[in-house]
């Protein structure tokens, strides 16, 4: 019973996190400098996150920088998300047969 | 009516690899829940409910830990609080028209992955197309968690490392196409590969945990961009 008191707190937390921005801010923020500042922080967080973590998600380095060029030049190349994902896949479980 | 259905098998497209990837690392969290002392119906719970990684995993120290409710709290607020930026950034980008239940059930689910492909679409969001990406994700993550403290690693670890990539490989294919268009978005995707790298090692910050690293770095180069190279109006809807 306590473990499910701690899921519930956990979960409570985390939906207000996502939630409040999402129905507080209905209207368009005026600011130029906040609209900017919104439409940078995709990418720098989702590129933050990738590396160097993307090294240490494999079994070896070396599979993981390689699913980083793999991931970079068919996404340079216009691969969809899919196309993009499947492709750094193959070629970690590809390599890891040898690494 | 079509144009709505279309939406929605575009979400479980490109939610199918990320369902997948969440199969394969949430594998790792439901061998910790395990060892915790949770069950399969509890591991299962807490990941159809907080559909957060490292959230969970700081849930289940906790857990371990004995910690009181309030710690657990601040310890949850802290771990997702990139969510609160997150949720930000799409209250930006919802069309005013869109009820507003959708919002309510669009907040469910803002993982790194789920917001990531939902903004990468121009124009306004699609609550359709998030929903999509749910039906394949919410189960994948909660599943993988369940199988992960009934059966602990039955998956070869080649099969797991290759998964894992996955999510990743969505990010490149989220950030590099517009980096390609746009030479500011590519010198701070640069800058946000170097800056990351700088503080996994550097004394201090490397302390620190990802989601305040991440949070930190967001902020300060989002806001030095923003200063430097403000947006022109009709852009900042069309990422």
């Amino acid at each position: 019973m306590k473990i499910y008191l701690y899921i519930l707190v956990m979960a409570g937390v985390s939906y207000a996190i996502r939630a409040l921005p999402m129905t507080l801010f209905r209207k368009p923020i005026k600011s130029r400098f906040v609209q900017s500042f919104l439409y940078y922080v995709p990418y720098v967080t989702l590129a933050v996150m990738t590396f160097p973590a993307i090294l240490h998600a494999t079994q070896s380095q070396v599979s993981g920088a390689a699913a980083l060029v793999v991931g970079l030049v068919a996404a340079w190349l216009g691969a969809d998300l899919f196309k993009t994902a499947v492709a750094c896949c193959a070629v970690v479980f590809i390599l890891e047969f040898f690494i | 009516m079509l144009d709505k259905k279309r939406e929605l098998l575009a979400g479980i497209r490109d939610g199918m690899p990320i369902g997948l990837g969440y199969f394969a690392v949430s594998f790792s969290l439901g061998i910790l829940a395990k060892n915790i002392g949770l069950t399969p119906i509890q591991a299962a719970v807490m990941s159809l409910l907080n559909n957060a990684s490292a959230g969970e995993y700081m849930g289940l120290t906790m857990i371990a830990a004995g910690a009181t409710y309030w710690e657990m709290a601040v310890a949850t607020l802290i771990t997702n609080a990139r969510y609160l930026l997150m949720s930000c950034a799409m209250s930006q980008r919802m069309d005013p028209e869109t009820p507003f239940r959708h919002r309510l059930f669009m907040s469910f689910d803002i993982t790194d992955e789920l917001f990531g492909i939902t903004i990468a679409r121009p124009g306004y969001l699609s609550p359709r197309y998030m929903y999509g990406a749910m039906i394949p994700s919410i189960p994948g993550w909660m599943i993988g968690t369940a199988l992960g403290t009934l059966a602990g690693s039955v998956l070869p670890l080649r099969v797991v490392s290759a998964l894992s990539v996955a999510l990743y490989g969505m990010f490149l294919a989220i950030i590099i196409p517009p980096a390609r268009k746009d030479k500011v978005v590519a010198v701070l995707v640069v800058l946000a590969f170097a800056s990351s790298w700088l503080c996994s090692w550097l004394p201090v910050v490397s302390a620190l945990s990802d989601g305040t690293r991440t949070i930190i770095l967001t902020v300060v180069l989002s806001a030095g961009a923003a200063a430097l190279f403000p947006r022109k109006e009709q852009e900042v809807t069309g990422a």
